[in-house]
C-alpha cells in the first residue's frame, strides 16, 4: 500500500483535491492571459493592416494547420481516456494513452518543423530576416513576427505539456494514484486540454481568415 | 511554563517556528513552513529597499545642482531606470503579500499553512532567480529607459535592456504563484465556522490584491518579453519602421502596470485596516463596505490604464472613457478611507507606533489620492504629465501610503513574528522624521511640476533649483529616520524585551498564538464564532475569537 | 486672487486663454483637496484626542454604520470628482479642435533638437516662432523615438510619435519668449531638448515671415545646441543620395526632370501635387515619407500604383535622409504645376 498524500495541513483528501483542481484553474486563467496579449497585438495589427494580414495568411500552408489540429485533437481525446482510467484505478492504461498524446504531440512537433523550415526557405522570417516578395501590401513582416511568436510560444507550451504528461504518466504506470486521489492526472488532462484550446484559437486566426 | 494568551506576564514560547522543528540554514532554505518564508522574503525586501534608497539618494544629491555634475548623464539615466525597477519589482510588489501575507494568512484563518508549501517556497527562490538576473543586468551597466521601458527607444538603445526585462518577467512568476497560493488558501483552509463575512479584513484585500496578481501579470511577462524579443532580434512588432506602432507596447505595459499599482496599495490598506481596529480598539466601522470595496478596486482598476496615455495621440473618447473610469476606482479608496476614520469614533485609541504610522498614511493617502483624481481630469494631465507632479503624486501614495503601512505592519506585528518588542520612544523618533522628511520631499515636488519641471531630467533650468534643493533636504530626513528604525529593528531582534502572546491586546485572530508561533501555528484546528475586532465585551471574557485553546502537554 | 493662487503654487505664466481656464481648474481642485483633506485630518486628530485610550482592556460599542454613511462616503467624493471630470474634460476636448483658420507649423522632435518648418515657409532650429493672438495648429511627429512638445507657460503637451503625425493648437496671448522642453524621456541629452517659442506681435510675424519666403528657402534661427549629434546637413543629404541609388529608388525616379515611372525628385519638395483621388498635397516631409512606407495611398494622378513598400528595408535615419536628399534638389526655377507622368505607356503592374 502506498502512504496516504494526505498533506498535514489539509483536513481531508477530498478538500486537498479540491484546492489542487482550483488552483490548476486559476493557473489556466493566467496562461490564457499570457496568450491574449499576443492575440491583442495579433487583432490590432490586422485591423492596421487587413491587406497585408489576409494575403501573409493566405502565402502560410493551411493543410499543415489543419493536419495539426486533427492530431492535437485527437491527442486531446487519448489525453481525456486516459484519464478516465486514472478515475477507475487503472494506472497502466492512463500510462498508455499519455504516451499515445505524447507521441501525437511528437507529430504535431514535426509538422511545425516542416512548416517553419519552409517559412526559413520562402523567406518568411520576422523582422530583419524578412525576404518574402509574396505580399504587396504593408505589414506581412508583423505579421510573420507574430506568427513566429505565437506559434513559438504554442509550442514551448506543447513540450511542458509533454513533460507534464510523460512524468504523470509514469507515475501513473507505477500506481502511484488510486480512486480516491487522482487529482494529478486531472490537472495533467486540464492543462494538455488547454494547450489544445489555444491551438483551437490560433488555428484559425493565423491560418484561415 | 506553557505560555498563556490568558495571563497578563509576557512569556516567549520556547518551541516556536524559528527554533523548530530544526534550525539551521539549511533547515531555512529547504523550509515549508510559511512563517519562515515570509520571514525571508521580508528580509530580502528590505535589503533591496535599502537598495532602491540608496539609488534614490543619489538621484536627489545629483539634483542640487542644475547643471552637469557629478556623475554623466548616461549614469544618472540608468540611476532613475534602475531606482523604478527595484523599487516596483524587488520591493513594492511583493513586500507586504510575500513577506506579511505568507506570515499572517493561514494565521488569521486558523489553517496550518498554506495551499502549498512547496509552492510557496518556490515562490521565494523564484524571486531570488528573477532578482539574480536582473542583478545581472545592474552590474553590467543596466538599462537607461526608465522603469516604463517605452519604445522605441527602449528597443533601440545600447544599453544592457535584456537583462532587465528578464528579470521583472521572472519576478513576475513569483507573483503569480504568491496570489495563486493565497487564493485557494483563502477559498479552502479557512476553520471551521469562518464564513467570508467573519474573514479579517487583512485577508479580504490581500485576496483581492491576488486576483490582480494572477490576472495582470501575465500580460505584463508577455510585454516586456516582447520588448525583449524586439531589442534582441529586431522582431518589429513595436517599431514604427516595420509598421509596429509604439504606443500599442503603451496601452499594454499600463494594461498591468495600472492595477499594479493596486497591487501596492491593497495590501498597505490590508495592513490599516487591522492597525486601525486594534489600535482604536474597536470593530471597523462598515465590514462590507471595506471588505467589497478591496474587490471593486480590483475590479475597476483593471479599466483605467489609459489615463497614463492621456497625450499619446489617443481619441478624445478613450480619453473621457479612461478619466471617468478613474474617478470610480478614488470612490473605492474613499469608502475604506472614511470608514477607517469613522472607526476611531467612540474608539479607545492607542497612539503607539503603528498608529502614527496609520495618521500619515491617511493623510498621504487621501492629498496624494486626490490630486490623482486631479490628473485623471484630463486637462490638468496634458500640463502635468511627464512633469514632477506626478512623481510626487504617485510617491505621496507609494511611500506616503505604502510604507507606512509597511512600516506599520513591521511594528505592529514584531512582537508576533519575533517574540520581542521595540522601544516605543525610538520608534516615535522615527516615525515623525519620517513623516516630516516625507513631506519635505514630496512637496516641493508637487510645485516643481507645477512650474513645468519635467521628469528624468539630467539638468535643469536654473529656476527650479531651490524646490530641489528642499526636496534633497527632506529626503535626508526621510532617509535618516528609517535608517533610524532599521537600526533599534536590529538590535530589539536580540534585545528586545519579551512581548508576550498579545501586547496589544488585539482580537486579531493571529494574536491567539502564542508570540513568536509553534511551526504547526495550531495544533487543533479553531472554531470561529465571532468575526474579527470584537471589542464590545467586558475585558475578563475569553477572547471570542477562539474556542479551543492550543493546549500544551506539561 | 489668480495672481495669488499662481504664486502660491508656483505655476508660471499663462500665456493663453487656455492656459488660464486650466489654473482656474486646478486652484479649484487643489482648494477642494485641501479642504478634503484638512476635514478628513481634523476629523482624525479630533477623534484620537476625544477618544484616547484611558484605561487598558476597556471595551468599546459596537458601531455599525447605517446606509445613509455609506451613501454619503460614496456620493459626496463621487459628486465632487464627477464634477471635477465635467468642468476638465471639455477643456481637453477642446484642445482636439483646433480653429479651421489655425495656422499650420510642422514639429519635429529628433534626439536632441525640435524642429519647426512652416508649410510654404522657412524652417528653424529650436526657436518656433508664431503670431499672438491668431491660433496656431501644431502636426508633430518624431524622427526617432517618442518625444513629447511640452509649453509650461501655454499648459500645452503633446507626445512625437515616431511614424505618425499628432496635433495640438493654441493661441497665445501677448508676445513673449516660453520655454519648450521634451517632456518624455528620449535617451542621454533628454534634458537639454529644450526648444524656444517666440509669439511676436502678429504685423511684426507676418513681416518676417514674408522675408524669410523672399529670401533663403532654410533659415537657421539659433545655432544648433554644444551636444548635438546630429550630422551636418551636407552629409546627411548624401547619405540620402547613397540610400536613394542602393534601394533602386533612382530606377523610377529621376532626378534631373525628367519623366519616368514616378515623379522626378527634381524640384519635389514642397510641390503641389494633385492625387489620383483628386485631392492636393503639398509634398513635404509627411507626404514623403509615407510614400516611402505606404506607396499605395496616396498616389499622384496620372502614375501607376507599381511602388513597392520600403517599410522595413529603411530604417528612419536613412529614411530621413532620402527627404534630406530629395530636399537638397531644388533649382531656382518657379515651380511649374504638378508632377507630369511620362509620355510613354507605363510598365503595368504584377
Amino acid at each position: 500500500m502506498q502512504a496516504s498524500p494526505l498533506a498535514h495541513h489539509f483536513e481531508s483528501l477530498d478538500k486537498q483535491a479540491h484546492a489542487a483542481r482550483l488552483a490548476m484553474w486559476i493557473f489556466l486563467a493566467t496562461e490564457v492571459l499570457l496568450f491574449t496579449a499576443l492575440f491583442a497585438a495579433y487583432s490590432v495589427y490586422r485591423f492596421l493592416y487587413p491587406e497585408g494580414f489576409v494575403q501573409s495568411s493566405r502565402a502560410i500552408e493551411t493543410w499543415i494547420g489543419f493536419v495539426n489540429t486533427l492530431v492535437l485533437v485527437t491527442s486531446s481525446f487519448t489525453v481525456a481516456t486516459g484519464y478516465g482510467h486514472a478515475s477507475r484505478g487503472d494506472g497502466k492504461r492512463t500510462a498508455l494513452f499519455f504516451g499515445l498524446s505524447v507521441l501525437l504531440a511528437l507529430v504535431f512537433l514535426g509538422f511545425k518543423a516542416v512548416e517553419y523550415t519552409h517559412h526559413f526557405q520562402e523567406g518568411q522570417l520576422p523582422g530583419p530576416y524578412y525576404r518574402f516578395e509574396g505580399v504587396k501590401a504593408p505589414g506581412a513582416p508583423l505579421f510573420f513576427a507574430l506568427y513566429f511568436l505565437i506559434t513559438g510560444l504554442h509550442a514551448f507550451h506543447v513540450v511542458v505539456g509533454m513533460t507534464v504528461l510523460i512524468v504523470v504518466g509514469v507515475l501513473a504506470f507505477r500506481g502511484r494514484y488510486t480512486v480516491a486521489y487522482h487529482v494529478p492526472v486531472e490537472n495533467a488532462a486540464l492543462y494538455w486540454h488547454l494547450v489544445d484550446l489555444i491551438w483551437i484559437f490560433v488555428f484559425p486566426l493565423i491560418y484561415l481568415i | 511554563m506553557p505560555p498563556s494568551p490568558h495571563s497578563d506576564a509576557p512569556a516567549y514560547a520556547p518551541r516556536n517556528y524559528l527554533n523548530a522543528p530544526e534550525t539551521g540554514l539549511r533547515s531555512w532554505l529547504t523550509t515549508r513552513d510559511h512563517k519562515r518564508i515570509g520571514v525571508m522574503f521580508l528580509v530580502a525586501v528590505t535589503v533591496f529597499f535599502a537598495v532602491g534608497g540608496i539609488f534614490a539618494l543619489l538621484i536627489r544629491i545629483k539634483l542640487l545642482t542644475p547643471q552637469p555634475a557629478m556623475m554623466s548623464a548616461l549614469t544618472y539615466n540608468r540611476l532613475f531606470t534602475l531606482h523604478g525597477v527595484v523599487m516596483i519589482f524587488l520591493f513594492m510588489i511583493p513586500a507586504i503579500p510575500s513577506g506579511f501575507g505568507n506570515f499572517l494568512l493561514p494565521l488569521m484563518l486558523g489553517a496550518k499553512d498554506v495551499a502549498f508549501p512547496r509552492l510557496n517556497l518556490l515562490s521565494f527562490y523564484v524571486y531570488l532567480a528573477g532578482a539574480a538576473v536582473a542583478l545581472f543586468g545592474m552590474i553590467h551597466g543596466g538599462a537607461d529607459t526608465g522603469w516604463t521601458f517605452y519604445t522605441p527607444y527602449s528597443t533601440s538603445t545600447t544599453t544592457d535592456v535584456v537583462p532587465i526585462l528578464l528579470g521583472a518577467f521572472i519576478l513576475g512568476f513569483s507573483s503569480i504563484l504568491t496570489g495563486l497560493n493565497f487564493i485557494v488558501t483563502t477559498h479552502t483552509l479557512r476553520a471551521p465556522g469562518m464564513g467570508w463575512m467573519k474573514m479579517p479584513l487583512f485577508v479580504w484585500s490581500i485576496y483581492a490584491t491576488s486576483i490582480i496578481q494572477i490576472l495582470a501579470t501575465p500580460v505584463l511577462g508577455m510585454t516586456l518579453l516582447l520588448v525583449a524579443v524586439e531589442h534582441a532580434f529586431g522582431w518589429g512588432i513595436f517599431d514604427p519602421a516595420r509598421g509596429g506602432d509604439p504606443v500599442l507596447f503603451q496601452h499594454f505595459f499600463w494594461f498591468y502596470s495600472h492595477p499594479a499599482v493596486y497591487i501596492m496599495v491593497l495590501p498597505a490598506m490590508a495592513v490599516i485596516s487591522e492597525v486601525v481596529c486594534t489600535f482604536a480598539h474597536k470593530n471597523i466601522f462598515g465590514y462590507k463596505a471595506v471588505a467589497y470595496s478591496s474587490l471593486g478596486i480590483a475590479f475597476v482598476g483593471f479599466f483605467t490604464w489609459g489615463h497614463h496615455l492621456f497625450t499619446s495621440g489617443q481619441s478624445a473618447f478613450d480619453a473621457g472613457i479612461f478619466g471617468i473610469l478613474s474617478m470610480f476606482v478614488a470612490i473605492f479608496t474613499a469608502i475604506k478611507v472614511f470608514n477607517w476614520t469613522a472607526t476611531l469614533y467612540r474608539g479607545s485609541i492607542s497612539v503607539k507606533a503603528p498608529f502614527v504610522y496609520f495618521v500619515g498614511f491617511l493623510f498621504f493617502l487621501v492629498f496624494g489620492g486626490m490630486t490623482g483624481v486631479a490628473l485623471a481630469t484630463v486637462s490638468l494631465d496634458v500640463d502635468w504629465h511627464d512633469t514632477y507632479f506626478v512623481v510626487a503624486h504617485f510617491h505621496f501614495i507609494m511611500v506616503g501610503g505604502v510604507i507606512m503601512a509597511f512600516l506599520a505592519a513591521l511594528h505592529y506585528w514584531f512582537p508576533k513574528i519575533t517574540g520581542r518588542t521595540y522601544p516605543e520612544g525610538w520608534a516615535l523618533v522615527a516615525a515623525v522624521m519620517v513623516i516630516l522628511g516625507f513631506n519635505f520631499t514630496f512637496i516641493p515636488q508637487f510645485l516643481l511640476g507645477n512650474m513645468g519641471m519635467p521628469r528624468r531630467y539630467y539638468a535643469y533650468p536654473e529656476r527650479f533649483q531651490a524646490l530641489n534643493v528642499a526636496s534633497t533636504a527632506g529626503a535626508s530626513v526621510l532617509g535618516l529616520g528609517l535608517l533610524i528604525a532599521l537600526v533599534y529593528l536590529l538590535v530589539s531582534l536580540r534585545y528586545g524585551p519579551v512581548a508576550g502572546p498579545n501586547p496589544w491586546h488585539s482580537r486579531g485572530f493571529e494574536w491567539n498564538t502564542p508570540s513568536p508561533p509553534p511551526p504547526e501555528n495550531y495544533e487543533e484546528t479553531p472554531v470561529i464564532t465571532r468575526g474579527p475586532h470584537e471589542y464590545d465585551d467586558e475585558p475578563a471574557a475569553l477572547p471570542p475569537a477562539a474556542a479551543h485553546e492550543p493546549e500544551h502537554a506539561s | 486672487m489668480n495672481e495669488l493662487m499662481q504664486r502660491l503654487l508656483f505655476l508660471p505664466e499663462q500665456a493663453s486663454e487656455h492656459a488660464r481656464a486650466v489654473d482656474h481648474l486646478h486652484y479649484f481642485v487643489i482648494l477642494t483637496t485641501l479642504v478634503a483633506s484638512a476635514g478628513v485630518f481634523g476629523t482624525l486628530i479630533w477623534f484620537v484626542v476625544r477618544y484616547r485610550r484611558r484605561a487598558e482592556g476597556e471595551p468599546t460599542p459596537r458601531v455599525a454604520p447605517r446606509a445613509v454613511h455609506e451613501v454619503l462616503f460614496v456620493g459626496v467624493p463621487l459628486a465632487l470628482f464627477l464634477l471635477w471630470f465635467a468642468i476638465g474634460f471639455p477643456m481637453f476636448v477642446d484642445l482636439q479642435v483646433p480653429p479651421k483658420d489655425a495656422m499650420d507649423v510642422y514639429v519635429q522632435g529628433k534626439q536632441w533638437m525640435w524642429k519647426f518648418a512652416y508649410p510654404d515657409g522657412p524652417s528653424s532650429l529650436d526657436v518656433l516662432r508664431v503670431p499672438a493672438g491668431r491660433p496656431v495648429r501644431l502636426l508633430i511627429t518624431s524622427r526617432d523615438v517618442i518625444h513629447s512638445f511640452f509649453v509650461p507657460a501655454l499648459r500645452l503637451k503633446q507626445d512625437a510619435l515616431p511614424g505618425r503625425y499628432t496635433q495640438t493648437w493654441f493661441t497665445a496671448d501677448r508676445p513673449g519668449h516660453y520655454e519648450v522642453l521634451c517632456a518624455q524621456y528620449c535617451g542621454l541629452s533628454h534634458s537639454s531638448m529644450r526648444a524656444e517659442l517666440w509669439v511676436m506681435p502678429a504685423a511684426e510675424f507676418d513681416e518676417w515671415f514674408e522675408q524669410q519666403r523672399r529670401g533663403l528657402a532654410r533659415a537657421q534661427d539659433s545655432s544648433p545646441l554644444p551636444a548635438e549629434p546630429v550630422p551636418a546637413g551636407s552629409s546627411l543629404v548624401r547619405q540620402g543620395e547613397r540610400v536613394a541609388a542602393e534601394q533602386g529608388c533612382l530606377k523610377c525616379h529621376t532626378v534631373d526632370g525628367s519623366r519616368h515611372i514616378g515623379p522626378t525628385w527634381l524640384d519635389l519638395y514642397r510641390k503641389e501635387e494633385r492625387l489620383s483621388n483628386g485631392k492636393t498635397v503639398i509634398a513635404d516631409e509627411a507626404y514623403l515619407t509615407r510614400s516611402m512606407m505606404d506607396p499605395g495611398a496616396e498616389i499622384v494622378a496620372g502614375y501607376q500604383d507599381v511602388m513597392p513598400t520600403y517599410q522595413g528595408k529603411l530604417s528612419p535615419p536613412e529614411a530621413a535622409a532620402v527627404v534630406e536628399y530629395i530636399k537638397s534638389l531644388r533649382t531656382s526655377a518657379i515651380r511649374a504645376g504638378p508632377s507630369q507622368p511620362p509620355a510613354y505607356a507605363p510598365i503595368p503592374a504584377q
